[in-house]
């Protein structure tokens, strides 16, 4: 349905959006997810025709953006960041007004009708737009975007500025399109992606740092050879702390055991790292129940959609398992090394400006 | 491009703009319909063209300053240009929606022919040829105006710039060339062929003499050209800026 190939956006020297590629299918939801100034906006405005490409190739239905941007464009339902509102219009004329610019083929009435009532805007359409609440003007884009039934919605952060009700209707709403539509949505707000989107592309200072499914994103960052435990010792000392890890540290398959926190008076929790193919826990267990250690806590570290997008975006690296990552080549993650990064994050802090500017302009 | 034109008519008219243009047209008009030609006593509708030259100078400004400069402030420019429809029909729909406006305020001068007919009689060849006159000057500087209001996001620089441009389109005509060619700066710079030859040059240029020419009951062909000229190559220059935005 829509196919991005390499799509780079150069202003200047610097690359707002360098080098993504990713494809969408027929029927599904994909959340783009980034920092402010990830890019995010950059490649909507670019798949939606509004901005060129410095390179790249954009096909909607098949369809180059750039070569024939009318149909293309016919195919899409765009709702931008800030609605394209006429605030000097009612809801009503306003939605002709769309109606006709689109030189939508559909039965007028009925169809009008019909966008209203998915978007619950009906009570208000003799309205001026003006008058609206930010949820009312924000429903009323994404009606506009609705008009002519365009088989792909674009939707930029569709729920900035709600209140939680409206957020909850929004992405209701969403996953009902879902249905019948190809939906792209972005938001820099992580349970909102995990709520509505089939798929998630995250997307920081430029290029694609992660795609797939939530678990699937998850299964490969997190590390699932991790676990937290909360061991209590004879002693309630530091002596027990070192005596625990100096034991745990010998069973085979523990890489790496640091303790941790004292988390109740002389308990300590350690953090246990294993190769990731022998599973320790009944090691453990069974050397504590020898040792006369009470094991108070298990538990393995499972890394929430929210703790990846803070380890990606925070450009910090990552232990993920090649092998791993090769079985299932949907997923891809870009690690950057040390060094890499630093000049990812000075380059990112100029690129924020500049988006900026752009935005603006 | 019916929808833009739609929507623009309707906005002038929603926004009040559309009043206060026609309102000040009218009450300028009148006024120089009554100073020029009622109380001259004679039926010739000639000074009252050339005095409304000036109006049309401060006027145009407010129909075309907000068509584009207004989308992008609001960010509507972007429903506009990721909707299925080509940057000419924008423009253009911009453009005649502000024509017509214009038409509607021009057309006051018939009511004028009508009170003309009840103190004497009409020279309908020099009145027509005026109001013609007046139309196309009025769509060359609308086209000046959209362009103007392309390349900036304000509304009042780009009022304010717009009425510049005009007002040194009305100084630049023959008497304003002739001061030229008697400075001695360049005379200096310039031989006397070149000298000569870049004054014909521009005087081909000036508006104002074009349109002083239809005033004066001379219909010319040439003049007809030019003036439609810069409307097709300022909507032209408008759509390359919209065009030239998406390449930045």
């Amino acid at each position: 349905m829509i196919e991005v190939k390499n799509l780079t956006k150069r202003y200047g020297d610097k690359r707002a959006v360098n080098d993504i590629s990713f494809k969408v299918e027929k029927g599904e939801i994909l959340g783009f997810l980034g920092p402010n100034g990830a890019g995010k906006s950059t490649t909507m405005n670019m798949l939606t025709g509004y901005i060129s490409s410095t390179s790249g190739q954009i096909l909607i239905n098949g369809i180059d953006i750039l070569e024939e941007p009318k149909k293309a464009k016919a195919n899409i339902g765009y709702l931008p960041e800030i609605p394209p509102l006429y605030m000097d219009m009612t809801v009503d004329a306003y939605l002709n007004f769309v109606f006709d610019l689109k030189k939508c083929k559909l039965p007028r009435k009925a169809h009008l009708t019909d966008v209203c009532n998915l978007c619950k805007i009906s009570d208000v359409r003799p309205r001026l737009i003006k008058n609206l609440s930010k949820g009312y003007k924000q429903r009323v884009g994404l009606a506009q975007a609705l008009i002519n039934n365009p088989p792909v919605l674009i939707l930029d952060e569709p729920t900035v500025g709600l209140d939680p009700n409206q957020i909850i209707e929004i992405r209701s709403l969403i996953k009902k399109l879902g249905k019948r539509h190809t939906v792209i949505l972005s938001s820099h707000i992580l349970p909102e992606i995990q709520a509505v989107c089939d798929r998630i592309i995250i997307i920081n200072k430029g290029v694609v740092a992660a795609d797939g499914t939530a678990d699937e994103i998850a299964k490969n960052i997190t590390n699932e050879h991790k676990m937290t435990l909360r061991i209590e010792g004879p002693t309630h000392t530091k002596t027990d702390k070192e005596q625990i890890v100096k034991a745990i540290k010998e069973i085979s398959g523990v890489k790496y055991v640091r303790a941790d926190m004292e988390r109740e008076k002389g308990i300590y929790d350690y953090d246990v790292e294993t190769d990731g193919k022998t599973d320790v826990r009944r090691d453990i267990n069974k050397l504590c129940f020898e040792n006369g250690w009470n094991i108070l806590m298990l538990q393995l570290s499972d890394l929430t959609l929210e703790d990846i997008f803070l380890k990606i975006t925070m450009g910090e690296s990552l232990d993920v398992k090649e092998e791993k990552a090769e079985k299932k080549p949907r997923i891809k993650i870009n690690l950057m090394t040390e060094a890499e990064a630093k000049a990812a994050d000075e380059a990112a802090a100029d690129d924020e400006s500049d988006e900026e500017k752009g935005d603006e302009e | 491009m019916g929808a833009i034109y739609r929507r623009e008519m309707g906005s002038f008219f929603t926004s009040g703009l559309g009043y206060v243009f026609l309102t000040v047209f009218y009450i300028a008009s009148g006024y120089f319909f009554y100073n020029d030609v009622v109380k001259s006593g004679l039926s010739d509708t000639s000074p009252m063209f050339v005095s409304m030259f000036i109006v049309v100078i401060f006027l145009i400004p407010v129909l075309t300053m907000r068509l584009l400069s207004e989308e992008k402030k609001n960010r509507t420019d972007q429903g506009l240009l990721t909707a299925p429809i080509g940057l000419w029909e924008l423009v253009l729909g911009k453009f005649f929606a502000a024509f017509t406006l214009y038409v509607i305020a021009e057309s006051i001068i018939f009511v004028y022919a009508v009170i003309l007919r009840y103190l004497g009689d009409i020279v309908w060849p020099s009145l027509l040829g005026n109001y013609f006159a007046m139309l196309i000057l009025g769509a060359a500087f609308i086209a000046i105006g959209i362009f103007i209001s392309s390349l900036t996001e304000n509304q009042m620089s780009s009022a304010v710039v717009s009425v510049f441009i005009f007002l040194v389109l009305y100084a630049f005509d023959d008497s304003a060339l002739d001061k030229l060619n008697s400075n001695s700066f360049f005379s200096k710079v310039f031989k006397v062929g070149t000298r000569e030859k870049m004054l014909d040059f521009l005087s081909h240029l000036s508006m104002r003499s074009r349109y002083t020419e239809f005033t004066k009951g001379v219909f010319s062909l040439s003049s007809i050209v030019f003036f439609l000229s810069i409307v097709f190559l300022f909507n032209f220059f408008t759509v390359r800026v919209l065009e030239k935005k998406r390449w930045a």
